[in-house]
C-alpha cells in the first residue's frame, strides 16, 4: 500500500473519530452531568435504556442510517451518505449513550457530603453543578476514552454510512475489511497494528491527564 | 446490591466465559466423512446457484457441503492455506498463478456468462450503443461519469482491470471524483452506484437479484446497459472453473469427496441442471463443462 | 488567632470554660427551627425540636448517637425538607422544599450568611487554596481578592503554608481546619457545626474550638453545635441543651445545665447512663 494512502487513511480515521468524540462529549457531558445532578421520576427507566444503547450494534446502527441516509430515505436530500460527515455522525450517535450513562455516573456518584457542602457554601443551580463536574473530571475524562475507544473501533457503522471509497471515506478498519476480504492478510495485520498504535498513543496522552489530576 | 451475591454472579460469569473459550480453542477436529469445504466467490453464492443444485451433489454423496463465499483473492488465498477442499471461482489469471506455484493440480471449466455495465436510464455517457465493453469504459472515462468499482481483486474486479488495460489505462490513477473503489462485494458495490446514479461493472446473477435497484425501483434504478446473457458482449465474457488442490501439499484436506465433486459439477446431469436455473425469469449461466 | 500549630506543644486543653457576664442582646438576629417534624422510612427522626441559636453564642445541642442532630442541622441549613414546622432566619419562614426551583429571597440570605461544617472533614478536589475560596468565588468576589482573603482565613487556622497543596492530600485535621477556614472566611451570621471535632487529636481539636469561641465572641457570629461530647460542651458552651427522641427536652445556660439538671433524661445522659 502506497505511503500517501496508507496516511490519508490514517488521517481520516483519527478525524472521523476524533470528531465524533468531541461532538458526544460537547452533547454528552451537559447532559449527562445535568442527569447527574438532580433527582427525578422515571431516572431509573432512563438509565435502563441508556446501558441498553451501550450494547447497539455498530452494523445495526450503521443499517438503520444508510435507510434513513438513502436516496430513497427520509434523509436522502442531505447527501450524507458515503461522505465522511455521514461517518461522524454515526459514530457521533453511537459514542452519545457512553458519554451521557458514564458522566451522569461520575456525576451522580459524588457523595452527598460533598453536595451538601458546595449547597452550604452558597452554590445553588448552575454554580452546584459545575462543582460537581469538577469533582467528578476524572470520571468524565474516563467516559471520553470509552467514547473515543468505541469510536475508532468499530467498522459495521462507518463502513455502511461511509462506503469505503478509497479516497473518500476508507478509513483503517474498513481497509482491514478490505485487505482481508483480498486474501492480503499481511496488510490487514499491518493496518491493524498502526491502527493500535495510533489509539494506543491517544490513550497514554489522556491517561497521563488522567493521572496529573489524581 | 450486598457484596456477596455480585461477587458470586461475577465469577460465575467468568467461569462461564473460561469454559467457553477452553470449548472452542481445542484441536480442531479431522474433516468428517462426508463434509466438503467449498471456497467459492460471493457473486455465485448470491445468484442462489449452489442452493439449486447442491442438494443432487449431498444427496448422492451422503455428504454435506459448506459454502464459503468470499472474493475470489480470498478464496485462493484461503485455499492455500488449506482453509478449504475444493474450489468454484471465476478469476482465469488468478487461478492459472494458483496452478502454476502448485496449489492446485487441476482446473475444469464449469459455465460461462457474460458481465453486464448497469447504470442509469439517462445514461449520460452513452454505453448503451457501446459495441465492446472496453469501448464502453472509454466512453464513461471520456464523460467523467460516476463508475463504482469492486476494487477488491475478485474475479469481477480482474475482468474489470483487464478491460481498462486494454484501452491502456490504469485506474490507480482515476481521481476519486468519479471512480469510485469501494473494496467490498457486488450487492454493496450496485447499492452504492444505485445511490450515486453511476456505473458498475457486474455479474448478471447479482444484479436481477437486487430488485430494489433495478429498472423497477422506486427513485430510478440500474438499468443493464450492455452485456449479460441477453447482449453478449465478447469482452464480457466469465468463466467459471471448479479448482482441485493439491493434497500432497495440504494432507488435511478432503481430497477424495472434491474429487468426486469436481466429476460430478462437471457431468452432463448437473450442466443440464444449471443451464435450467433462472434469477426472476432470467437465465444466469451457460454450462460448457470440460474436464482438462 | 488561632496559631494552633505553634500552641500545641505542652499546653493542656481547658477545662473550664471562660466565664461571660454577659449573654447576647436579647433583639440579637437568630436563627431558629420551630416544630419540625422529619421522618425517614417511617421513623421520626425529629419530633416536634424546637431551638434556636443567636447572634453572638455558642450554643451546643447535646444528644447521643442517632438522636437527630445531623438531621437538625441540615433542615436549619435548608438541605432537608420537614414533614412540618418551620425553620426562621429572622422571623423570616426560610423553610426548604424539595419542589422548589431555586431559592426565595430570604432564603438567599439566609444561605449567605449560615454556612455548615460537617462531621466529616470534606474537601473539594482543588488545591487548599481554591478550597478555601470556593465560597468567595461562589458569591462572586473576584480571584485574586478572594485568593487574598482565603490565604488570611487559612493562616488564622494555622495551616497557611499548605495553600498550594491538592486538598485530599491533607490529613485528616488538616481538612477540617480547611474546611473550617472555608466556612469562616465568609461574612457569616450563623456557624451550624455537626460534631466537627470528631475522631481529631488534641492539637486540632484545640485550634478548631478555639476557631469556633472566637468566631461567636469576636466576630459577633452564632454558633450551633451539635456533638455527644460533654466535655467540649463544657469547655465551649454559653447555653446547653439536650436533644432526646427528636426533640428539645432540656435548655439552659451552660452552668445551670450541668450542676442542676431538671429532667431525668438530662441526669441520665450527663451520667453516661444507657440511651434514653
Amino acid at each position: 500500500m502506497a505511503e500517501t494512502v496508507l496516511l490519508d487513511i490514517a488521517l481520516l480515521s483519527l478525524l472521523v473519530s476524533g470528531s465524533a468524540t468531541a461532538l458526544s462529549t460537547a452533547v454528552g457531558v451537559p447532559l449527562g452531568s445535568w442527569l447527574g445532578g438532580r433527582e427525578f421520576r422515571g431516572r431509573r427507566v432512563l438509565r435502563a435504556l441508556l446501558h441498553a444503547l451501550y450494547g447497539l450494534p455498530p452494523v445495526l446502527l450503521g443499517l438503520l442510517l444508510y435507510l434513513m441516509l438513502s436516496r430513497t430515505g427520509p434523509l436522502g436530500a442531505l447527501s450524507w451518505l458515503y461522505t465522511p460527515q455521514g461517518m461522524v455522525l454515526a459514530q457521533f450517535l453511537l459514542t452519545l449513550p457512553f458519554v451521557v450513562g458514564l458522566t451522569w455516573n461520575a456525576v451522580g456518584s459524588v457523595d452527598r457530603s460533598v453536595r451538601d457542602t458546595a449547597r452550604t457554601l452558597g452554590a445553588e443551580g448552575r454554580q452546584h453543578l459545575w462543582a460537581l463536574v469538577r469533582e467528578a473530571r476524572l470520571g468524565i475524562l474516563g467516559a471520553v476514552m470509552v467514547a473515543f475507544g468505541r469510536a475508532i473501533s468499530e467498522v459495521g457503522a462507518v463502513i455502511l454510512v461511509g462506503g469505503n471509497i478509497q479516497g473518500e471515506t476508507e478509513v483503517l478498519t474498513t481497509a482491514i475489511v478490505k485487505e482481508t476480504g483480498q486474501g492480503d492478510f499481511a496488510v490487514a495485520v499491518g493496518l491493524g497494528l498502526i491502527l493500535l498504535s495510533l489509539s494506543m498513543f491517544v490513550f497514554a496522552a489522556l491517561t497521563l491527564v488522567q493521572e496529573r489530576e489524581r | 446490591m450486598r457484596p456477596a451475591p455480585l461477587t458470586a454472579a461475577l465469577a460465575a460469569l467468568v467461569c462461564a466465559a473460561a469454559l467457553v473459550a477452553a470449548g472452542c480453542l481445542g484441536p480442531p477436529a479431522a474433516p468428517a466423512p462426508g463434509r466438503l469445504v467449498l471456497q467459492s466467490t460471493t457473486s455465485v453464492r448470491d445468484s442462489g446457484l449452489l442452493d439449486h443444485i447442491l442438494p443432487d451433489f449431498e444427496a448422492a454423496h451422503n455428504a454435506e457441503v459448506a459454502v464459503v463465499a468470499v472474493g475470489s483473492g480470498q478464496a485462493l488465498e484461503n485455499a492455500r492455506r488449506g482453509d478449504g477442499d475444493v474450489l468454484l471461482v471465476h478469476s482465469p489469471e488468478a487461478e492459472r498463478a494458483f496452478l502454476e506455484d502448485g496449489s492446485g493440480v487441476s482446473r475444469w471449466q464449469v459455465m460461462y456468462n457474460f458481465y453486464a455495465i448497469v447504470g442509469p436510464d439517462a445514461d449520460p455517457a452513452g454505453v448503451r450503443g457501446a459495441p465492446t465493453a472496453a469501448d464502453a469504459l472509454q466512453r464513461i472515462l471520456d464523460n467523467r461519469s460516476v463508475f463504482v468499482s469492486r476494487g477488491d481483486h475478485s474475479g469481477t474486479h480482474a475482468k474489470e482491470l483487464s478491460l481498462w488495460s486494454s484501452i491502456s489505462q490504469d485506474p490507480s490513477s482515476f481521481p476519486a471524483s468519479w471512480y469510485k473503489s469501494v473494496g467490498r462485494g457486488m450487492a454493496d458495490t450496485l447499492r452504492t452506484a444505485f445511490e450515486l446514479e453511476g456505473y458498475a461493472l457486474t455479474d448478471e446473477g447479482t444484479y436481477w437479484s437486487l430488485p430494489d435497484i433495478g429498472p423497477g425501483a422506486a427513485a430510478g434504478g440500474l438499468h443493464l446497459l450492455l452485456g449479460g446473457l441477453a447482449h453478449p458482449a465478447d469482452d464480457l465474457r466469465n468463466v467459471y472453473s471448479v479448482v482441485q488442490l493439491n493434497h500432497t501439499r495440504l494432507p488435511g484436506i478432503n481430497w477424495r469427496l472434491a474429487e468426486d465433486f469436481a466429476l460430478w459439477i462437471t457431468s452432463p446431469e448437473t450442466a443440464a441442471k444449471i443451464g435450467n436455473y433462472s434469477s426472476a425469469g432470467h437465465p444466469l449461466f451457460f454450462p460448457d463443462p470440460r474436464r482438462a | 488567632m488561632g496559631g494552633g500549630a505553634d500552641a500545641a506543644a505542652g499546653e493542656p486543653l481547658p477545662d473550664r470554660p471562660v466565664e461571660r457576664a454577659d449573654g447576647p442582646p436579647p433583639d440579637a438576629k437568630r436563627l431558629a427551627a420551630e416544630q419540625l417534624y422529619v421522618s425517614f422510612d417511617g421513623r421520626n427522626v425529629l419530633d416536634g425540636c424546637s431551638v434556636d441559636v443567636r447572634a453572638g453564642e455558642l450554643h451546643v445541642v447535646l444528644g447521643p448517637s442517632g438522636a437527630g442532630k445531623t438531621t437538625l442541622l441540615r433542615t436549619l441549613n435548608m438541605l432537608e425538607e420537614p414533614g412540618a414546622g418551620r425553620v426562621l432566619f429572622d422571623r423570616a419562614d426560610v423553610t426548604w422544599r424539595r419542589r422548589q426551583r431555586g431559592l426565595t429571597g430570604p432564603q438567599k440570605e439566609a444561605r449567605a450568611r449560615c454556612a455548615m461544617v460537617l462531621q466529616k472533614p470534606v474537601v473539594f478536589r482543588r488545591s487548599v487554596l481554591e478550597n478555601a475560596a470556593f465560597g468567595l468565588r461562589v458569591r462572586g468576589v473576584p480571584k485574586a481578592a478572594a485568593n487574598e482573603r482565603a490565604r488570611l482565613a487559612l493562616e488564622r487556622l494555622g495551616i497557611g503554608h499548605l495553600g498550594g497543596r491538592p486538598a485530599p492530600r491533607l490529613s485528616g485535621g488538616e481538612q477540617q481546619r480547611l474546611a473550617f477556614a472555608r466556612a469562616t472566611v465568609l461574612d457569616l451570621r450563623f456557624l451550624l457545626l455537626d460534631e466537627f471535632t470528631a475522631n481529631l487529636d488534641p492539637p486540632n481539636v484545640l485550634a478548631l474550638e478555639r476557631a469556633a469561641r472566637d468566631f461567636a465572641h469576636s466576630r459577633g457570629g452564632g454558633v450551633l453545635l451539635v456533638t455527644h461530647d460533654l466535655f467540649q460542651a463544657r469547655r465551649l458552651a454559653d447555653r446547653v441543651s439536650l436533644l432526646a427522641g427528636g426533640a428539645i427536652v432540656e435548655s439552659a445556660p451552660r452552668d445551670g445545665f450541668f450542676a442542676r439538671p431538671a429532667d431525668e433524661r438530662t441526669r441520665r445522659f450527663l451520667s453516661g447512663e444507657a440511651p434514653l
